[in-house]
């Protein structure tokens, strides 16, 4: 009898070290959640360094009201430099050293690619990642990683679609970073125009982020004749071309990545007469941009950038960004019954009609289980020398 | 000082020390600190290269990332488009980069000094653009880079992680076998000879630009066997992983580990994996230090204002006052 | 023809960047026998040090002045306190501690002034009774001040005592200590010097660039390809070779097959064919070495 007993206990003890091993734990507590991170907090890429602080602050802030479902909130930000071998060797630290429940915005495409296949081979979550590559939502191939921000390529196309519907015998010329960012909106862009793209692009050049300015691409953009400009740069850049096509006096329909489209960061140092007519496609309320002032979000966002960030620079539309995304991880993680790492990549994958504080109102977030991308809508808007008006509703890739 | 250390008995048994250390040290720490530190030694076996050229032969460079690519890259598309064995692939790595180190000596021949530093490091910068450039995105994955698999342990029981740190140890110490002979060889006074004074050298009958071009090469082909080591470490390459920011951490690297010394980089390979991390630590700390980077700065200061030889010339200096005291008191 | 025009013109633009930073890349050359890679970062921090000062209310011309006075004393503080104790070590040593001073320079900059671009306004008026689309009123100004500064950096090396002695304890400091030359001093002095001229490159270069922590790398990138290709003991080839180097990097980025993407390669490997072929830069003096 005794001996029934005994064996009964150890099979029940080996049954709940079973379902221990099946649901992946790592990281959670009763009391804390251990959330990993990589940034550039150093070196060329630094100006994102922003997203990891707001980030920080964020969690800080949850801290105090009392955590995540009870839980504190530990987030450890590391620097990586925006150097992929560095990203491995700190994502390896966050894994296998401090062991994370899951990993959240690692920053960057280069630095994200090199992690990529680590952690799908090590199952943790590697969430809403700092990137607009589309390679980041495919769950069939790497069902542990997941996107964030709308797709680089997708947005190209937007743009394609827009020049063909609305400029008469386009000639276009395409300025691009000659990373993979700059190539994955080029390669969107060609795409939407189809089979015209030879005869319609008559100038691409790239520039590399070494280069001290883009002013002779410009100039050379400008003799080729072209009535479109894509202009594919980051925002001190972007700042240069705008001015630099004002001063030579050339004035193509302009369109602006998304990556520069901040009124603060890049419309204002460019000066905003020159940047009458910009056309981008934005999905986040600009911080500048008046309209918002009495908005709920808005709101909300100053609030904390007050009390948590004080003296920081709140024209720069990073610190939006990091809000918000900030936030899809707390709103993912508060709705959450299972914690282990499967259940935190199943309740990330059944995000609903979610509406963030600083995103357009609406665009909502959603995913499945097949759709690893959060946002996918944004909104063309035109510049009108103040703040970005919309124009033609807002355009969803997803449907 | 400015010969390669001679071999007494106590080096030996120090030597065979750190063998047995390093021999043990995987089954003592995780395997993630086994990664570190079999990414310190892929540095290490680079810094090698750096230090014969740069060291014993007296020709700078700031470019040795281009060669550390070369290895790589050469490694990488082996095993990407040609499934070959890994270790297959470094002698192939080796001979490539061989190759493109005695090339590039060539011109470097006519430069000197400060010259010659621009030159490599022109090569240094110029090298993420070519790896990007369109028309050889088929080899080289373009901007997007390309995935390679971890080798497959060597031994049963081991895990790929120690299993790597024991191949990395073995090439790392034959590697450093070979750099003493040849600099202990006639070749190597040679070499010395050319950076002590090089029309003397040359009267003397030293073919100085043979000798330098081949050093050149050699060098070359050391840093290129550590890059495509660090592609089985890191499983990836991308061409902005070896911008200049790479070249100057292997200056960086060579310094302080000593640059006129062969077991001094394993020191300079350490530096550059856990320094970083540690200045890191610091500044997550304390909230109100500076960041890492102005960290790493002061750290790398205050490293040449206190071992101004690097860490290895410390070690010889101070054994060698030892040693006098020692004699004196006998 | 015209895009030919247009090409050279704005290459001239870039070139009068990076001719002005080649100069203060001569300058501490010439005063101290060495290469300083934290030039660039130090001229970035006196830009923000003058932005500062704009934003406290100087006026810009006061704030440069400010700020190329301050950045003086900082040159040879640095010198004194931080570079002093590799004087005399070797000159990788002194490399390393000048990256050691880059890396500070720009993480402090970063948390000090954050990131983002920020604007910066010109020091010269931005109409000049004429128009032109080619090259604007500010790169007119960045040429002459360029210019200005040669004459003055010529004239000091050529006609004064501390210009000679500067020279002396670089090129030969026992012999210069022998005469009664205190070469300490001369090279705390040349670092003064050469963070005065680094400043009124960042001063002039920010305009252009817009200012952020980086905006220097690319810069003095250029900067040194111009100074050794123009020869680094000789200041107006240092400025000459700054100019080449832009109008050299438009023409390749259009003319040459793969060229825009190539655009830096190219350029890097026509200054090192130069410099295969003259060693010392197109005007640089060869230097006999003794046996």
């Amino acid at each position: 009898m005794r001996i029934k007993n005994l064996l009964a206990a150890a099979a029940a003890a080996a049954l709940l070290a079973g379902t221990a091993q099946a649901a992946d734990m790592t990281g959670i507590t009763d009391t804390t959640i251990k959330i990993g991170n990589t940034n550039p907090y150093s070196g060329p890429a630094s100006v994102y360094s922003t997203i990891g602080k707001t980030i920080s602050a964020y969690f800080k802030m949850v801290n105090e009201m009392g955590g995540i479902q009870g839980r504190q909130i530990d987030f450890i930000s590391l620097d990586d430099g925006y150097s992929p071998p560095r990203t491995v060797e700190q994502v390896r630290k966050l894994v296998e050293q401090e062991e994370v429940a899951l990993l959240f915005q690692t920053l960057g495409t280069p630095t994200n690619s090199a992690i990529h296949r680590y952690v799908n081979s090590k199952k943790v979550p590697h969430l809403f990642v700092a990137t607009g590559a589309s390679k980041w939502g495919q769950p069939e191939k790497y069902p542990w990683t997941m996107g964030f921000q709308p797709t680089y390529d997708v947005e190209g196309e937007i743009y394609a679609k827009y020049v063909l519907e609305n400029v008469e015998n386009p000639k276009i010329a395409i300025l691009f970073q000659n990373d993979d960012y700059g190539k994955d909106y080029r390669d969107g862009f060609l795409r939407g125009l189809g089979d015209k793209a030879d005869e319609l692009v008559v100038s691409q050049l790239p520039y590399e982020v070494t280069d001290p300015t883009v002013d002779s691409q410009i100039v050379a953009m400008k003799d080729s004749g072209a009535n479109v400009f894509f202009n594919i740069t980051i925002p001190k850049f972007a700042a240069q071309a705008i001015r630099k096509s004002c001063e030579i006096g050339w004035k193509p329909t302009h369109l602006l990545n998304n990556v520069s489209s901040s009124v603060g960061a890049t419309l204002t140092p460019a000066g905003l007469d020159c940047s009458k007519g910009l056309i981008t496609a934005i999905y986040l309320k600009d911080p500048v941009d008046p309209q918002w002032q009495d908005d709920a979000g808005y709101k909300e966002w100053v609030g904390f950038m007050e009390k948590h960030m004080p003296g920081a620079d709140m024209t720069d539309v990073n610190y939006a960004y990091g809000y918000n995304v900030s936030k899809l991880m707390h709103i993912t993680l508060d709705g959450c019954k299972d914690l282990s790492r499967e259940g935190i990549m199943a309740c990330a994958a059944n995000l609903k009609d979610i509406e963030l504080p600083m995103v357009l109102p609406g665009i909502l977030v959603n995913t499945a289980a097949d759709d690893f991308y959060p946002i996918q809508a944004e909104q063309l808007s035109q510049f009108d020398g103040e703040r970005w008006v919309a124009f033609g509703g807002i355009i969803d890739a997803s449907k | 000082m400015m010969r390669p250390n001679p071999v007494t008995p106590r080096l030996l048994i120090g030597f065979g020390a750190a063998i047995v250390f390093a021999a043990i040290l995987p089954h003592l720490v995780s395997d993630f600190t086994s990664f570190q530190f079999t990414l310190a030694m892929s540095y290490g076996i680079a810094l090698l290269g750096l230090n014969i050229l740069t060291g014993y032969n007296g020709q700078f460079s700031i470019g040795h990332s281009a060669f550390y690519a070369v290895g790589a890259y050469t490694a990488a598309i082996l095993l990407y488009h040609f499934e070959w064995n890994h270790y297959a692939t470094l002698p192939v790595a080796a001979l490539v980069a061989f190759v493109v180190g005695f090339l590039f000596g060539l011109p470097a021949l006519r430069l000197e000094g400060l010259y010659l530093a621009l030159a490599t490091f022109a090569f240094a910068v110029a090298t993420p653009q070519l790896l990007k450039f369109d028309a050889f995105e088929h080899w080289t994955g373009g901007v997007q880079g390309l995935f390679v698999p971890k080798p497959e342990p060597l031994i049963g029981g081991l895990s790929a992680d120690q299993s790597l740190y024991y191949v990395a140890l073995a090439i790392m110490v034959l590697l450093m076998g070979v750099a003493w002979c040849l600099l202990h060889s006639r070749s190597g006074r040679a070499i010395m000879a050319i950076r002590d004074n090089p029309i003397a050298a040359s009267t003397m009958g030293i073919n100085t630009a043979l000798y330098k071009t081949t050093v050149f090469g050699i060098s070359a082909m050391y840093t290129g066997i550590a890059g495509a080591l660090s592609v089985f470490v890191t499983e990836f390459v991308a061409p902005d992983a070896f911008n200049f920011f790479l070249a100057v951490n292997l200056l960086i690297g060579s310094v302080v580990g000593g640059i006129v010394s062969i077991p001094g980089v394993i020191f300079g390979g350490l530096f550059l994996v856990f320094v970083p991390n540690f200045a890191q630590d610091i500044s997550r700390a304390y909230p109100f230090v500076p960041p890492p980077w102005a960290i790493f700065g002061i750290l790398l200061i205050l490293a040449i204002y206190f071992v101004p030889f690097g860490v290895w010339g410390a070690v010889e200096r101070v054994s060698a006052r030892w040693k006098r005291k020692s004699a004196a008191g006998r | 023809m015209d895009l030919f025009l247009q090409l050279t013109l704005a290459g001239l633009a870039i070139g009068s960047i990076y001719s002005c930073v080649a100069l203060a890349v001569v300058m501490i050359y010439q005063a101290t026998d060495h290469f300083n890679f934290a030039q660039g970062e130090m001229a970035m921090f006196s830009t923000y040090v003058a932005w500062t000062l704009i934003g406290l209310g100087a006026p810009v011309w006061l704030a440069f002045l400010l700020a190329v006075g301050i950045s003086f004393l900082a040159g040879v503080i640095i010198e004194r306190v931080i570079v002093k104790p590799v004087e005399n070590a070797p000159v990788l040593n002194q490399i390393i501690v000048f990256i050691g001073l880059l890396v500070i320079f720009n993480a402090v900059a970063g948390w000090i002034w954050e990131f983002t671009i920020k604007p910066f306004p010109s020091l010269f008026p931005e109409d000049l009774g004429f128009k032109s689309e080619l090259i604007g009123p500010h790169h007119l100004g960045v040429i002459a001040l360029t210019l200005g500064v040669l004459a003055l950096v010529f004239a000091f090396f050529r006609f004064t005592r501390v210009g000679l002695a500067m020279r002396a304890a670089a090129a030969n400091p026992d012999s210069a200590r022998l005469v009664g030359v205190s070469v300490g001093w001369m090279l705390a002095l040349g670092w003064g010097l050469a963070a005065s001229i680094g400043a009124v490159g960042g001063i002039l270069v920010a305009p252009i660039v817009f200012l952020e922590p980086n905006m220097m790398a690319g810069v003095l990138l250029y900067g040194f390809a111009g100074a050794l290709l123009g020869g680094v003991s000789s200041p107006g080839g240092a400025v000459l070779g700054g100019l080449v180097v832009g109008v050299l990097e438009n023409w390749v980025g259009q003319y040459v097959p793969g060229g825009s993407e190539l655009k830096l390669t190219f350029a890097l490997i026509l200054i090192v064919g130069v410099l295969v072929f003259k060693p010392a830069g197109l005007f640089g003096r060869v230097v006999v070495r003794r046996v």
